[in-house]
């Protein structure tokens, strides 16, 4: 699993590229939360393009990670996610908070 | 397509959830599934090794958890044993977002994704023997 970060401005761009499962999880959460580690960081846009399996391990991971960002007014948006992924993200409900590119 | 099935144990290792629905998946490939099925059935298998591990072997080392696939017809039958903690109240632990480790970051959604990407699950626990979830997908997509 493979988790690329690049900031621009008050932005973290996300390409995230592997399984997003249980196992891997941990090592995700651990590099977006040092990625959003200073407060000035208010949104963060994921492209999913590389991501070939998740389960719910990962919404928890993007869950989480959109609570910080909402709490200092900010977004997080996902795009590019496979089909089977979408549903996933859609059975959780998690297009009620997350953007979608 | 005639009955067939096999089954895998190993170890209650996190790194063992990708194995297992690869194994089951690359299995239930020979009913030809589309797409869309075979990634049911992959996540679906994820999210019951996931409880396995998390739940079932709780403090628990030296755990193993077991998967067998079956192919009858144009069903694919999974079932998922783990031999540890079990559920207290399965009603409840089926219900969405409850978590026995609300602290990790855990959605609660996994019997919640299972039941919604296979046609049936069961789920048979004990507190104190383990747990056995079965679950039944019908293909759709599949040659006969």
């Amino acid at each position: 699993m493979q988790v690329l970060c690049r900031r621009s401005g008050e932005m973290i761009l996300v390409r995230l590229e592997g399984e997003l499962d249980h196992h891997t999880a941990q090592k995700v959460r651990q590099t977006l939360e040092d990625a959003i580690r200073d407060p000035s960081v208010r949104q963060m846009t994921m492209d999913l393009s590389g991501l070939t399996f998740m389960d719910s391990s990962g919404i928890g991971v993007l869950l989480g990670r959109y609570k910080t960002l909402a709490s200092r007014g900010g977004w997080l948006k996902v795009e590019k996610a496979r089909p089977e992924i979408e549903r996933i993200m859609r059975m959780a409900g998690l297009f009620s908070v997350l953007r979608r590119g | 397509m005639i009955h067939n099935d096999m089954t895998v144990r190993f170890a209650a290792l996190s790194q063992n959830e990708s194995f297992a629905r690869a194994a089951a998946g690359a299995f239930a490939s020979q009913l030809d599934p589309s797409v869309g099925e075979l990634a049911d059935i992959k996540t679906a298998v994820s999210e019951a090794v996931t409880n396995a591990i998390v739940h079932g072997y709780r403090g628990i080392s030296g755990g193993y958890v077991s998967l067998r696939v079956t192919l009858e017809k144009e069903e694919v039958l999974i079932e998922v044993t783990d031999e540890g903690r079990g559920i207290e109240n399965v009603e409840e632990a089926r219900k969405p977002f409850f978590t026995t480790a609300p602290g990790e970051e855990r959605s609660g959604m996994g019997f919640t994704v299972m039941e919604a990407f296979m046609d049936q699950v069961e789920v048979i626990s004990s507190p104190g023997k383990g747990t056995a979830v079965r679950m039944k997908k019908r293909l759709e997509g599949g040659t006969r």
